[in-house]
This record gives structure tokens, C-alpha cells and sequence, in this order.
């Protein structure tokens, strides 16, 4: 409310670091992007890359011992690091929401689904039974459950799991919430049911001007569904981009070698091809680009913090030995 | 459903006459009763009358028959040693053995719930590391050595409380128990402390375990996602969750309060069941033990049944497994 100009979200050189027994595991290194009102944008690495650390970090989340160390989050011009717990709890499920991978197990099996749904609602204001109600049933309406004032009073375990999942989405949707984080919320379900989901989240991103960040490991669902592109490699943020860009020209050897694993990119009957290597340690990692022992390209300097380079407006790339424009 | 019922109760009904067949053997191979109960000054003659009097003379399985006869019409016999109904012996009892079961029940539910509750959500605090090291000692020291303790303690340093006996009992309702007077209640405190203790400390671990089993689980994390209270996430996501395993030690705790207070009801003196068992076993009172140790199996059967019932009124997914297999 404070800012309608500036983006939606701004995650400005978020570091998140666990700490083990082992030592400091850095999940999430310098990490920066925007969402603006009404923009997908789609966050995509490997397991491992912080990606789901980074969308728990946003809702203040991370629990010991992991925490943010430095970095700012600004939702609607305000810092949300350093926001007293009972703040950010009003701003949980009210302003911004989150879809978690599993639908399986995101419900409670013991809780009407109607229940879990309202729970969103009520912990959030005082509405009328009857208000409440009526928008439970929208927001089933709105996600495809059919016969939504029945299935109200159904429990978790009577629903597949992609009707899970679109239960879910209509607990994050009932609050009408300014951000939706989508963790990998298509990855459990069947490729069929995963069009569906996200045809509809589109539609109705589309329809509410809500900022959408779906984190992903798979580019070809976020080439579909995303406008801008974050690819995260260990813990940082290798490339930015449009999703035209990000897909028609990479510009990082991460990216690329990305981009040349999926499988429709590959001469059917071939092997596919991996990129050589394993992602580092993030146990006590250094500054150093996190994709050198990996990269073809690697030179002396990768040793040492890469900043990201602006290219244009909207890409930003973190490579000091960039390949030329086409791949 | 009935089928489900039906089905149970005949399992249950074998387990019971497999039951008597095991007492009547193995109180037959400890020894005669008649040695234990007729005084070795008896004459010949008169210790063959007492012997055909409890009707030992017969053979072992005749006696088994009869036992079962006396059954079908719901006669347990008569003890050895009081000559009367051994019903009537078990029900004078029960109370004594009723109310500790309750007040050790009370103290162990009312410490252990919360306790274990606190301890699954903050395991590195102070008081949850202190409660966990000392349910470690309550699951591992013997109930006797513990009661003699409490003893000492309250009984002989402190002085303060009361050590053997059931204290002054009233009637209230129609029932006679020491809850109803200050007198009892003081009677009861130390040896329901006893019995107390292990089960504190048992279900206080098994909910401190589920609780953090289930607070790291995904609904949990969406719960707080929604940005739900950090109490109705307790009370509705996390406790909710944890009742099934609560539900299922609690079942057999409560049996175990009832029918096992030997220990207790020996070191205290206390006049309830499991001191009748002891001296009827040492007086080979074969009566008594049958008609105990069916009460105890029924008691468990019973306690078994509840638990399935509250399991379906808790978990909505028991419910509809159990609809769904009684619908095959």
C-alpha cells in the first residue's frame, strides 16, 4: 500500500546459511530478483540450488538453525527481514502465499478440507460465517473441485492428488493475496493434470494482477507459464532473463548446458546429454563462481566473487567469460 | 461392521477359554491346593473330606468341566479360602484398585500431556532436556525400589504423609472410595505417585516423539504458511495429529493401572485387586486366579474396543477404511 509504483517484491543480496554440525551450509548466496504485480516469474535450478530456500526465506519461514543472515526482502516497499514474527504472520496467507510441492501431504488428514480452507480466512480477520463460507466455495469454484458445497465437508484423503494440490491452491487463492509462491507445485502430478493446474494458475494470475513466483526445476513448464526466468545454480542466481531470452539465447554456461540436458533438445535414440561434474558442497562454499569446476570456459578469475553483469534492462548474467550472443 | 464385531468377540471369547485351560494346567503343576490351604494337623480322614469338599478329588479335566459348567451359568466358584463367590471377593476390591488406577491416571495424563507437548516443540529448552533426562529414570527404576523411596521420603523424613492403608473412605453417589475425604486422598497420593511415575515418564516420551514427528510435516508448514496462530496450530494441526499414537499407549496404560498395581498395592498396603491375586497365588487359590485374570483379559478387550471406536472418532481415514471393508 505504501508504494504502487515500485515492484511487488524485491529480494535484494538475500543470504540464508543453515548452520550444522558440520559447519555453515550457505543455501541461499547473494541472491536478487523483482516480481512485479501481476508477472510469473519462474525460478529455476537443480535440487539443492536454494530455490525452495529462497521462496521459504520471502515468508519468513526458515527455521533454526537455519536464518537469513544479510539481505533485504521488500514486499510492497516494506522489509520483511528483520519483521517481528507477529507481523509476518499477518502478512503469511493474508498478502502472500505459498503451494508447496507435495499435495499429498500439505493437507491435514484429520481437518475438513472446508476447514483448512477458511482457516485462512479467519486467522486473518473477522468475517461472517456466511461470508467465509460463500468464499471457500469461489475459491473451490475457481481451481475446478466440482460440486464445491459438498466437497466442503470432505476430508484430504477422499481426493486424488491433483485435486489435492488444486485445494491447495485455493486455500493460497480464498485471502486474494498479493504474492503466491508456487514451490514445485506440479512436479508430484501427472503431466495431463499438470497442463491443467497450470493453464488455470495462469488464468488466474491473469485474472487477480497477483505476482506469481513458481519455483521449478523444469524449464519447459516455466517457458510455458513464466514471464521473466531466474536460473539458480548452488545457491546463487547464475542468469536472469525474459523468458524468450533465457530460452532463445542463454547467455550462461549453466543455462546453456542446461538447456542442451532437456530431453526434446536431444537427437532422439542418443544418449542424453548431462552436464559433467557435481554441484559443489554447499557446506562452507567460497565466493567464487559455484559452476567453475564444471565450466568449459573457467579461468583464473572464477576463484574469485563474480558480479553480476547487466546486459540490458531486463538480463543480468553472472559470468566473467561469457560466450558470444548465440549459443 | 457387525461382521467386524461379531468376528472380534469370538477371538476374543477363544483367548478367554484358552485362558482358564492355562491357569487350571498351571496352577496343577505348581501344586496341590489342598497342601497349601488344610493344615498339616488334619487327620487323614478330615483332610479327604476338606479335598472332596473343593472338589480336588477328581481328575484334572473333570475339574475343568465343571469350571466351564459353572460358567455357561456365569458362576466363577467359590474361593478356596473365603468359601464364598469369588464374584463377590473381586468386586470388594475392585474400588480400592479403581480409585488408585484413576488418581495415578490423573497425575500421569495431567503431567505427561502437556510435558511432552512442550518438550516435542522446543527440545533444546532448559525444561524439556530436564524432563527428558528424568523420564529416563522414571521408565528405568523399579516401581518397589521407587515406592520404598517414597516412603522414606514422605513418609519417614518428611513425615508428611500417610504410607499404608486406604484412609477413611465416604459414599458418595452410591459409591464408597478415599477420593471423597481429605483423609483418603492423602492415603492415595503416595502410591498413586508410584504408579504414576512409569507411565509419566512413557507417555511423555511417546508424545514428545510424535509431536516432533508430526510439527515438521508439510500441513504443519502450510498451516503456518496460511499464516494460522502459533496455538491453533498446536491444538488443531499438531494435536490432532499426535492422538492416534497417544490414544494407543494410553489404551494399555490404563489396563496396566488397573490390573498390574501388585508392585503398588504390595509396597503400600493397599487393599485392592492385585494384593488378592498375590495372596491367592500363595495360597494356590485357583478360583480367585481364573476369575482375576479373566477379569483382567475382559478388561483389556474392552479397553482394546474403545480405543478402535476413539481411533475412528479421531482419524477420518480409519473410519472410512472400516466403512469400506464392512461394505466388502
Amino acid at each position: 500500500m505504501t508504494d504502487r509504483t515500485g515492484p511487488l517484491l524485491q529480494v535484494e543480496r538475500l543470504n540464508t546459511s543453515f548452520e550444522t554440525r558440520a559447519g555453515t551450509v550457505r543455501s541461499v548466496r547473494d541472491v536478487s530478483f523483482e516480481v512485479g504485480r501481476g508477472e510469473v516469474v519462474g525460478i529455476v535450478g537443480e535440487s539443492g540450488s536454494g530455490k525452495s530456500v529462497t521462496g521459504l526465506s520471502i515468508l519468513g519461514l526458515i527455521e533454526r538453525p537455519g536464518r537469513i543472515v544479510s539481505g533485504a526482502i521488500r514486499f510492497d516497499g516494506e522489509d520483511l527481514v528483520g519483521m517481528s514474527e507477529a507481523r509476518m504472520r499477518r502478512m503469511r496467507g493474508a498478502r502472500i502465499a505459498m503451494v508447496f510441492q507435495n499435495p499429498m501431504m500439505t493437507l491435514n488428514p484429520v481437518q475438513k478440507i472446508g476447514a483448512q480452507i477458511a482457516e485462512a480466512l479467519t486467522e486473518h480477520a473477522r468475517l461472517p460465517a456466511r461470508e467465509v463460507r460463500a468464499r471457500c466455495i469461489r475459491a473451490l469454484e475457481a481451481v475446478g473441485i466440482p460440486s464445491p458445497e459438498a466437497r466442503m465437508e470432505a476430508y484430504p484423503h477422499e481426493f486424488s492428488g491433483g485435486m489435492r494440490q488444486r485445494i491447495v491452491i485455493a486455500a493460497a487463492l480464498v485471502t486474494e493475496p498479493d504474492l503466491i509462491i508456487a514451490d514445485e507445485p506440479t512436479t508430484a502430478l501427472d503431466v495431463t493434470i499438470q497442463a491443467q493446474i497450470i493453464h488455470q494458475m495462469r488464468r488466474l494470475i491473469d485474472e487477480t494482477g497477483a505476482g506469481l513466483i513458481w519455483i521449478s526445476h523444469d524449464l519447459a513448464t516455466l517457458s510455458e507459464l513464466a514471464d521473466r526466468i531466474v536460473v539458480m545454480y548452488a545457491g546463487t542466481v547464475v542468469e536472469t532473463g525474459t523468458t524468450a531470452e533465457i530460452i532463445g539465447a542463454p547467455r550462461h554456461p549453466y543455462t546453456r548446458q542446461l538447456l542442451a540436458s532437456v530431453p526434446s533438445a536431444n537427437a532422439p535414440g542418443r544418449p542424453l546429454r548431462q552436464i559433467p561434474g557435481m554441484m559443489p558442497s554447499l557446506l562452507d562454499i567460497g565466493d567464487g563462481c559455484p559452476f567453475a569446476s564444471r565450466c568449459e570456459r573457467r579461468t583464473e578469475g572464477c576463484a574469485r566473487p563474480v558480479p553480476p553483469a547487466v546486459l540490458s534492462e531486463t538480463r543480468t548474467v553472472r559470468c566473467l567469460n561469457l560466450p558470444e550472443d548465440r549459443p | 461392521m457387525l461382521l467386524f464385531a461379531l468376528r472380534r468377540a469370538l477371538q476374543a471369547l477363544g483367548g478367554l477359554l484358552a485362558l482358564t485351560l492355562l491357569v487350571f494346567v498351571g496352577v496343577w503343576m505348581i501344586g496341590n491346593p489342598a497342601d497349601a490351604l488344610i493344615s498339616p494337623d488334619a487327620s487323614m480322614a478330615e483332610r479327604e473330606a476338606a479335598i472332596r469338599a473343593l472338589g480336588l478329588d477328581q481328575p484334572l479335566w473333570r475339574q475343568y468341566l465343571d469350571f466351564l459348567g459353572g460358567l455357561l451359568q456365569g458362576d466363577f466358584g467359590s474361593s478356596f479360602v473365603y468359601r464364598e463367590p469369588v464374584t463377590a471377593i473381586l468386586a470388594s476390591r475392585l474400588g480400592a484398585s479403581l480409585e488408585l488406577a484413576f488418581a495415578a491416571f490423573v497425575i500421569a495424563v495431567g503431567v505427561s500431556i502437556p510435558l511432552g507437548l512442550y518438550a516435542g516443540l522446543r527440545p533444546e529448552a532448559r525444561l524439556s532436556r530436564a524432563a527428558m533426562g528424568l523420564s529416563l529414570l522414571g521408565v528405568s527404576i523399579p516401581q518397589f525400589w521407587q515406592g520404598m523411596v517414597l516412603i522414606i521420603l514422605f513418609g519417614i523424613w518428611l513425615a508428611i504423609l500417610p504410607v499404608g492403608g486406604r484412609g477413611e473412605t465416604a459414599t458418595f453417589l452410591g459409591i464408597t472410595s478415599s477420593l471423597f475425604t481429605l483423609d483418603g486422598l492423602m492415603h492415595l497420593l503416595l502410591p498413586a505417585l508410584n504408579m504414576a511415575l512409569l507411565k509419566m515418564s512413557l507417555l511423555m516420551r511417546v508424545t514428545r516423539a510424535a509431536v516432533m514427528e508430526v510439527k515438521s510435516l508439510d500441513y504443519v508448514r502450510f498451516a503456518r504458511a496460511k499464516g494460522v496462530r502459533p496455538h491453533r496450530i498446536v491444538t488443531r494441526h499438531i494435536l490432532g495429529n499426535i492422538l492416534l499414537p497417544v490414544l494407543t499407549v494410553l489404551g494399555i496404560e490404563i489396563g496396566n493401572l488397573v490390573a498390574y498395581a501388585v508392585i503398588t498395592e504390595t509396597v503400600f498396603s493397599w487393599p485392592g485387586l492385585g494384593r488378592l491375586l498375590i495372596s491367592s497365588i500363595q495360597v494356590l487359590d485357583r478360583p480367585v486366579i481364573i476369575a482375576y485374570l479373566c477379569f483382567t483379559a475382559l478388561l483389556f478387550i474392552l479397553l482394546n474396543l474403545i480405543v478402535d471406536i476413539l481411533y475412528t472418532v479421531v482419524d477420518p481415514r480409519v473410519r472410512d477404511a472400516l466403512h469400506a471393508g464392512g461394505a466388502k
